[in-house]
């Protein structure tokens, strides 16, 4: 399956960001998810990865950033430069890099947070359910200040805010971010788990390639702004410098320093 | 012993005033981190359109308070929607500063309109007694402590329970966050400030049938800040606590110790209690994982 076959739900259409009028950061960024399916966004630090999911939730100009030129279509509407709430209520939901909690805030009234653009009261008890069920170490400690949860309870809460909304596109940054191993991997089998059994679809940005292209359908590989390599999950996993690049299964064992140049040219020819 | 219980009533009542404005000034801190300086200013708004909708206008009490609170939250969302909100987004100290400017501008506009002599008229509460024991309260006072602390109690159960209590404290922690859940900013901002004008309204009108109409409400409005830094800026139960220490302390000192002094206690106390607790009674704590 590729991002091609089924109809687009989102689509990035040649987008330019702009920072401050004058930072160029997207260059005439592409991209498409389908409907169901989990697309990875990958890239190194600095790619554009974050602006891109930024300017597809609306939370772009509380930073000065906008996007200056293509188009942003969700469900056959244009969302670019629409403000956050609106985007929200119309089922796109990000879960911030870093997890965000409100630290003050009890992990019920975090739940009860994300749920903001719900109709009021009616159902949300059967979402919190739903939340505890995907993730029982929150109801174990539902009364206490989200502050004090430990790395990974906190990303289960940031996800569980997600679930709240219901919303028919998560875009998830770095999910995996400054958790341990195991951590990872439960937090990527829910992630799997909600996008079959609640629908969602998924575009997840990530550092670690290896983890997300196990679960995403599509990928997408981000340099200097824009996308310069893409195809099937298996496509990409098979691939010589993806491989090379972002699982770190280069062929030739082991390199020395000799080789970083070398490293740096085929690089640059990927962009 | 009386004289101790009629103290203790009259400074309640006066407590639980500078709680009604304190909590205003709370609910506008915990949702957007600005530090009102215009609370009190909007306890003398209160004042004044209270005398004006029921002494000049006649209306009876019940539409007369109605009509102030209307007219707080009115003012309120103006200022809020041609003043503040075009500062969302600037460095929270710009917007700090332009509320001590409006509360220039309101003492202004309440002098100008009324100007500057002290009015007073027939206050809703009954001015009669209460005789309690061996002591006589006037129970004015003591009617506007239950009053009071039923507002509070509401306020506080608003932050806990309604969706946009919520959301106003997710904000506060959090502004992306929050409004990566779609929250919205300017929704939020103006239920703040609704809520914060018809707790200052309220105040208003409890103080000005107990110490009458004038344009030094204002200063008792400067009561609220020690009442409010000694409770924790951002909780309304420091605000009741804030609030009743700092009116017990001036009705004690004024009486026991002497004239005067009753004006500086409350911010002596102040400094004292901040040196052992920076973050006030009830003050929210920055959470730290270990």
């Amino acid at each position: 399956m590729t991002g091609a076959e089924a109809a687009p739900l989102l689509s990035l259409n040649n987008i330019e960001v702009l920072y401050d009028d004058v930072i160029l950061v997207l260059r005439g960024l592409s991209l498409e998810v389908a409907e169901g399916q989990i697309a990875a966004l990958l890239g190194s630090n600095g790619a554009g990865k974050t602006t891109t999911l930024k300017a597809t939730s609306g939370l772009l100009h509380v930073e000065d950033g906008e996007v200056s030129d293509g188009t942003i279509v969700f469900d056959g509407e244009e969302i670019q430069g629409m403000d956050a709430h609106r985007i929200v209520e119309r089922g796109v939901f990000q879960v911030l890099e870093g997890r965000r909690v409100f630290e003050h805030l009890t992990v019920r009234e975090n739940l009860l947070a994300g749920a903001y653009t719900r109709a009021t009261g009616r159902g949300l008890e059967a979402e919190t359910h739903k939340v505890y069920e995907y993730f029982p170490a929150l109801a174990e400690r539902r009364g206490q200040a989200a502050g004090y949860l430990s790395g990974g309870e906190q990303q289960m809460l940031a996800l569980g805010r997600a679930l709240m909304a219901s919303p028919r596109m998560m875009l998830l940054d770095e999910p995996s971010l400054g958790l341990a191993p195991m951590l990872v991997e439960s937090i990527f089998g829910a992630l799997q788990r909600i996008n079959r059994e609640e629908g969602a679809t998924i575009l997840l940005v990530e550092q670690n390639a290896r983890i997300a292209l196990s679960i995403a359908d599509y990928g997408y590989i981000m340099e200097g702004g824009r996308v310069v390599l893409e195809g099937g999950a298996e496509e990409l996993r098979a691939n010589e410098d993806v491989k090379e690049f972002y699982l770190g299964l280069g062929d030739g064992g082991r390199r020395s320093y000799r080789d970083v140049k070398h490293y740096r040219r085929r690089k640059r020819w990927l962009s | 012993m009386d004289i101790f219980l009629q103290l203790t009533v009259s400074g309640l009542s006066t407590g639980m005033i500078y709680a009604l404005a304190a909590a205003g000034f709370v609910v506008i801190y915990k949702a957007s981190d600005v530090i009102n300086f215009a609370q009190g200013d909007l306890l003398l708004l209160g004042t004044y359109l209270i005398f004006f909708s029921v002494a000049q206008v006649g209306l009876p009490w019940s539409l007369g308070v109605a009509v102030t609170l209307l007219l707080a939250v009115a003012v309120a969302l103006a200022v809020e929607r041609l003043v503040l909100r075009p500062l969302v987004g600037e460095p929270i100290i710009s917007m700090i500063m332009v509320t001590i400017g409006l509360s220039s501008v309101l003492r202004g506009v309440t002098g100008a309109i009324w100007g500057p002599n002290p009015r007073s008229f027939d206050s809703f509460l009954p001015a009669g007694d209460i005789v309690l024991g061996p002591a006589t309260l006037s129970a004015d006072r003591v009617l506007s402590i239950p009053i009071a602390l039923a507002v509070l109690a509401a306020l506080g159960l608003f932050f806990r329970h309604t969706r946009d209590g919520i959301a106003m404290r997710a904000i506060a922690d959090d502004q992306q966050a929050a409004l990566s859940m779609g929250i919205s900013i300017p929704r939020v901002f103006g239920v703040a400030w609704g809520l914060a004008a018809v707790s200052a309204a309220l105040g208003g009108i409890m103080l000005a049938g107990i110490v009458g109409v004038s344009p030094n409400v204002a200063s008792i409005g400067l009561r609220v800040f020690p009442a409010v830094i000694l409770g924790g800026l951002d909780s309304i139960a420091g605000a009741v606590l804030g609030g009743a220490v700092i009116g017990l302390l001036e009705v004690y000192v004024g009486f026991y110790v002497g004239h005067g002094l009753n004006l500086v206690v409350p911010y002596m106390v102040l400094v004292l209690v901040l040196m052992v607790r920076p973050y006030g009674l009830f003050g929210k704590e920055i959470i730290e994982r270990v």
